[in-house]
C-alpha cells in the first residue's frame, strides 16, 4: 500500500510535462543571452526540443501552440555557472548530503552523477524561479581532487544529468592546502605527483602500492591532462592564481577554468594572456579569508573590462538550495554601473554571465545556454525583468517541455495562506 | 601553566570590581554586597558621540518615512543631528543650509539590522576570531556580546556602504540555551566597543530553540541532548531566576551574581528576550513557558515558520525576524517558506527582515523586496513604504529604541540614507548615509567610505567593494 501511494504520488509529480511539442512564444520581450540587447516584440520557435529561431522577424510554423508573451520578458534559462544542485535535500542531515565522497577513499574518480537526485526538492524549487541547467560539482575532502562533476537540467523527469563526468574538480588556495598535508607547497607537489602517477598509469608504469591514486583515479586524470574533460578549480587568491598559471605553462594541454576568483581583477591581464576562463562569485566583497583580501564587488566587471571571459556561479553559497539567487546576484552586477567608482556589467552582459556564458565555459555553448537555433530550447517566459527582484517566471521550457512550477514551498504557502485552523486541522488541508 | 590560568580565572572578576574603585584593591571581605536600593551604575557605558555634521536638507526625493508612510517630491531636513522637518515639496528649507538634490533618488530611516554578528565572528573569519558563541554550559547569561565584538571588523563598512545599516543589534551565538546579553551599536567605527554602543539602548538576552543547544551538548554527552531537554533546563534555570530576583528585592544582603543579574533584567523587563526559533511548536511552547515566568520575548529570530502561527505571534505582540527565503539548509529551516513574512504582515503580526549574515546584511532591502514580490503573487499587496518599515521602524521598536530612531520623525535622530534608486530594486544603491546627522557614507566622496584598521595597507585598501 505505502508503495503503491509512493508511486502515485510520483506520478503525480512527474506526469505533467508533455512530450516535447511545437510552441511559439509570441510578442515578448526576448533576449538572446548571447549578450546582445532584448529584441521587442520577438517569436520564439520550438519544435523537438530545440530552438529553431528567435528574433524580430520569425515565422510562426502551423499548428505550434502559441503563448502569448506581450508586455513579458523571454529569455534563455538561467544556467547556473556552479552548485551542488541535487546532492543535497537538508544540508545538515549526512544521509540527504551527497556533496563530499571523501571517505570513499578514491578523489578524481568520484562522479557525482549517480548522486544527482532530481526528486530532491531544489529540483522543484529552483526550476519554479526560472534555473534550467547547473553546473555540479563535488566537494573535496582528503584529496585537492574532489572528483567529476555533471550538467544538469532541472526538468521535471527522472534523467537529470545532461552531462556526466563533464568536468574535473580540484581544490586550490587555502582549502586545497589542507587537504594536501597543510601547505600550498604540497598542493603543488600532490598536484604535480597525482598527474605524473597518472600518466605512469597509462604508460603500465603505475604499481599502486604507495601512489597516491587508485586506479580509477588516474583514469580520471588522465582525461584532465589530455584535455578531453575541463579542469575547474577553486582559487581566490591573486598568487595562487599566478601560481596556477605556472602550473598550466608545465602540462599545457590542462583546460584549467578558475573558480571563485575573488581576487581576480588583481591578474586579470594575466588570466587572459593564459587563456583561463572564470566562474566568479558575484558579491564577494570582504575578506572571508586572507586570500580574499581584496575582494571587491567590481571583481566581475573589472575581469571583463580586461578582456576575461566571466560567467557568475555560487560557489561554497548556499549551492545546493538557493540557485534563485543567481539572477539577483547578476542585477547587483549591474547595478554597480550606477555607483561611482565602481565597475559592473550592462544588463545584456550580465545576462550572457548567467546563460550562454558559463555554457561556452564548460565547452557545451553549442548545445545550450542561449536562444540560438540548435541549442536546447530551455525558455523562461518572466513577468519582468528577470534580474529585477519583483519578478517571477510564469512560464518554465526545459528540452522543449514546459515544466510544473509546484513545490513544497507553494504547497505549504498554500495551507497556511490563513493560518488559523478551520474545520479540520491543517492536516486535511490540501 | 595550567595554575597560571586556573588562578588568572579566579582572580579576573576580583580585579575588574576592584579596577571601579578609585581607592585602591580591596579585599573580598571588604567589597559590599549590592543593597537593592543602590542600582550599580551600568559598567562598560557607551562612549559613543555623534559626529559633526552640518544643517542639511534632501529635497526633491521620494520619502519612505519607516513608519508606512510615503511622500513624493517630498523634503527631509536634518539639523544638529536630529531629523528637523519632513514633508512635501512645500517644506520650508531654511536660507545657508546644504542643499541635496534628491531627483529620482529615495530617502529612508537607517536600515537597522537586528540580528548580526558583525564584530564577535568578524572576518577574516579565521578561529582566533571566533567569538560568538561561549559553548561551554548550555546557559551563559553572564556573558555579554559586547565583550566579543572586535570594532576594526571590515563587515561593519560594507553594512554601510552597501546596505545603508546605521544600527545593529550584535548578539551572541546560538550554541546555549540563554547565550548571553547582546548589545546594539551604532555602526560608526570607533577604537573601542564602547565607542559604537547605542546610547542608553536597553539590553537584549539571547536565547536559543531547537536543534542548536541540543546538538551542542548532547554531543558532549550532557543536558540538553533533547527538545525537551531544553525546556527542562530553560525553566529550572528561570526558577533559579525567580529565586535570585526575590533575594535581591528583599532588602537584604545577596551576592552579586552577573548571569543571574541579566535574567532578573529581563524579569524586570528591562532587558529584552530575542529568542532564535525556527519551528512554529516551539515557538508556542515558548511562548507558554514566557507566560509561566513572567517575562516578554520581543522577537523570534530565523523564524523560518512563523507563518504557520502568524495568529497566535500577532495575539502575543512578538515579531518575527526572518529572512526572505533562507531553506533547508538544517532539519528545523525545512518548512521555511518565502511567503513567511508577507502571511505574517497580512495576518497582523510584526515583520523584521533580518540578516545574521555579513553578506545579506549589505541587501536586507533587497531581501525585503523578495519577501514582498512573494506575497503580491498571492494576492498579499504590501505597499513599498510598509516593507521599509520592516527594515526601520519595526526592528528599532523590537529593540526598544523607536524614540530614537527607526524613522524620518521630528526629533529623532537624523539616521538617514539616501539611496541612488527605489531601495526595493535590486538596482539601487546607497548614494549617502547620514548618522545622528553625520555624513559617513558618500559614495561619490571616497574620502568619505570607512576602512578599517584591518584593511589598511591590505590590497584593495579603500576600494568601492
Amino acid at each position: 500500500m505505502r508503495h503503491f501511494l509512493y508511486a502515485a504520488a510520483a506520478m503525480a509529480a512527474f506526469a505533467t510535462p508533455v512530450a516535447a511539442e511545437t510552441i511559439a512564444i509570441t510578442g515578448g520581450r526576448v533576449v538572446l543571452g548571447d549578450g546582445s540587447a532584448p529584441i521587442e516584440g520577438g517569436t520564439v520557435v520550438i519544435r523537438d526540443g530545440k530552438i529553431v529561431a528567435a528574433g524580430a522577424t520569425v515565422a510562426i510554423p502551423s499548428g505550434a501552440r502559441q503563448i502569448d508573451a506581450a508586455g513579458k520578458w523571454v529569455t534563455p534559462g538561467v544556467f547556473a555557472g556552479f552548485s551542488r544542485l541535487g546532492l543535497a535535500e537538508v544540508d545538515a542531515v549526512n544521509g540527504t548530503n551527497d556533496k563530499s565522497g571523501g571517505r570513499s577513499g578514491f578523489s578524481a574518480a568520484i562522479d557525482v552523477a549517480p548522486a544527482i537526485d532530481p526528486f530532491r526538492s531544489p529540483f522543484a524549487v529552483n526550476r519554479s524561479s526560472g534555473v534550467t541547467r547547473a553546473v555540479v560539482a563535488p566537494q573535496a575532502a582528503d584529496s585537492i581532487f574532489a572528483g567529476q562533476g555533471a550538467i544538469a537540467d532541472l526538468g521535471a523527469d527522472s534523467n537529470p544529468v545532461t552531462k556526466a563526468r563533464a568536468f574535473q574538480f580540484a581544490e586550490f588556495g587555502e582549502e586545497g592546502a589542507a587537504s594536501a598535508g597543510g601547505s600550498r607547497a604540497g598542493t603543488h607537489l600532490h598536484f604535480r605527483a597525482m598527474l605524473r602517477e597518472a600518466q605512469d598509469y597509462a604508460a603500465g608504469r603505475g604499481t599502486f602500492d604507495d601512489d597516491l591514486l587508485k586506479a580509477e583515479d588516474a583514469k580520471a586524470l588522465l582525461s584532465v591532462l589530455k584535455g578531453e574533460t575541463r579542469l575547474l578549480i577553486h582559487v581566490e587568491g591573486a598568487n595562487d592564481m599566478l601560481r596556477l598559471m605556472e602550473l598550466k605553462r608545465e602540462f599545457p594541454t590542462i583546460k584549467m577554468v578558475f573558480v571563485g576568483v575573488s581576487e581576480g581583477w588583481r591578474v586579470a591581464r594575466e588570466l587572459v594572456q593564459a587563456g583561463i576562463p572564470v566562474i566568479a562569485s558575484a558579491l564577494n566583497d570582504l575578506p572571508a579569508t586572507f586570500e580574499m583580501l581584496g575582494a571587491t564587488q567590481s571583481n566581475i566587471g573589472r575581469m571583463k573590462d580586461a578582456g576575461v571571459q566571466v560567467a557568475i556561479g555560487m560557489i561554497d553559497d548556499r549551492d545546493s538550495h538557493q540557485l534563485r539567487y543567481t539572477t539577483q546576484y547578476a542585477g547587483n552586477i549591474v547595478s554597480l554601473q550606477y555607483v561611482p567608482g565602481a565597475t559592473g556589467l550592462t544588463w545584456d552582459e550580465a545576462f550572457a554571465a548567467i546563460s550562454s556564458v558559463p555554457a561556452e565555459i564548460m565547452g557545451v555553448g553549442d548545445r545550450l545556454g542561449s536562444l540560438k537555433a540548435g541549442r536546447a530550447a530551455d525558455v523562461v517566459v518572466w513577468d519582468g525583468d528577470p534580474l529585477e527582484l519583483s519578478s517571477a517566471a510564469i512560464t518554465v521550457i526545459i528540452d522543449g517541455i514546459e515544466q510544473p512550477l509546484t513545490n513544497r514551498q507553494n504547497r505549504l504557502r498554500d495551507r497556511y495562506a490563513r493560518p488559523t485552523e478551520g474545520d479540520l486541522p491543517k492536516a486535511y488541508d490540501r | 601553566m595550567k595554575s597560571n590560568l586556573r588562578w588568572s580565572i579566579l582572580a579576573a572578576p576580583l580585579a575588574l570590581m576592584a579596577c571601579s574603585n578609585a581607592e585602591g584593591p580591596k579585599t573580598v571581605s571588604e567589597i559590599p554586597a549590592v543593597k537593592p536600593a543602590e542600582k550599580a551604575p551600568v559598567p562598560f557605558p557607551s562612549t559613543y558621540k555623534a559626529y559633526p555634521g552640518v544643517a542639511t536638507a534632501i529635497r526633491n526625493v521620494t520619502v519612505y518615512d519607516g513608519e508606512g508612510g510615503k511622500i513624493d517630491n517630498g523634503v527631509v531636513f536634518m539639523t544638529g543631528g536630529k531629523i528637523s522637518s519632513v514633508g512635501g515639496p512645500d517644506t520650508i528649507i531654511p536660507a545657508g543650509v546644504n542643499v541635496v538634490d534628491g531627483t529620482g533618488k529615495f530617502v529612508t530611516p537607517g536600515i537597522i539590522d537586528i540580528h548580526s554578528h558583525l564584530g564577535d565572528y568578524p572576518t577574516p573569519s579565521v578561529e582566533a576570531h571566533s567569538d560568538g558563541n561561549e559553548a561551554t554550559s548550555p546557559t551563559t547569561p553572564e556573558v555579554w556580546a559586547e565583550h566579543s565584538v572586535w570594532p576594526q571588523d571590515p563587515g561593519f563598512s560594507r553594512a554601510l556602504a552597501n546596505g545603508g545599516v546605521t544600527a545593529l543589534q550584535v548578539l551572541p551565538g546560538s550554541a546555549n540555551l540563554m547565550g548571553g546579553r547582546s548589545v546594539v551599536l551604532k555602526n560608526v567605527y570607533a577604537r573601542t566597543v564602547q565607542g559604537m554602543k547605542f546610547p542608553d539602548a536597553p539590553y537584549g538576552m539571547k536565547m536559543a530553540c531547537g536543534e542548536n543547544p541540543k546538538r551542542v551538548y548532547g554531543s558532549k554527552g550532557r543536558m540538553p541532548s533533547t527538545r525537551m531537554g531544553n525546556i527542562a533546563v530553560n525553566r529550572q534555570t528561570w526558577i533559579k531566576a525567580q529565586e535570585y530576583k526575590k533575594k535581591r528585592d528583599s532588602g537584604k544582603e545577596y551576592t552579586r551574581d552577573i548571569g543571574m543579574e541579566t535574567l532578573a533584567g529581563v524579569l524586570d523587563g528591562d532587558i529584552s528576550i530575542q529568542n532564535h526559533c525556527y519551528r512554529a511548536d516551539e515557538m508556542a511552547l515558548v511562548l507558554d513557558m514566557a507566560k509561566e515566568f513572567v517575562y516578554k520575548v520581543s522577537t523570534f529570530h530565523h523564524a523560518v515558520e512563523s507563518y504557520k502561527i502568524a495568529d497566535l505571534l500577532r495575539d502575543n505582540g512578538v515579531c518575527s525576524a526572518v529572512w526572505a527565503d533562507w531553506w533547508g539548509f538544517k532539519m528545523e529551516a525545512y518548512d521555511a517558506i518565502p511567503e513567511n513574512a508577507a502571511i505574517l504582515h497580512n495576518t497582523g503580526a510584526c515583520v523584521i527582515i533580518h540578516s545574521d549574515d555579513e553578506n545579506q546584511i549589505q541587501r536586507l532591502n533587497q531581501e525585503a523586496a523578495k519577501a514582498q514580490a512573494d506575497g503580491r503573487r498571492m494576492g498579499f499587496n504590501i505597499s513599498d513604504a510598509e516593507v521599509i518599515k520592516w527594515l526601520t521602524y519595526n526592528p528599532a521598536k523590537a529593540l526598544g529604541i523607536s524614540d530614537k530612531t527607526g524613522s524620518l520623525k521630528a526629533g529623532k535622530m537624523a539616521d538617514v540614507v539616501l539611496w541612488n534608486g527605489n531601495p526595493l530594486s535590486v538596482y539601487a544603491r546607497p548614494d549617502k548615509v547620514w548618522i545622528d546627522g553625520a555624513l559617513m557614507f558618500d559614495s561619490s566622496n571616497p574620502k568619505i567610505r570607512p576602512v578599517s584598521d584591518f584593511e589598511l595597507g591590505q590590497p584593495g585598501e579603500g576600494d568601492v567593494k
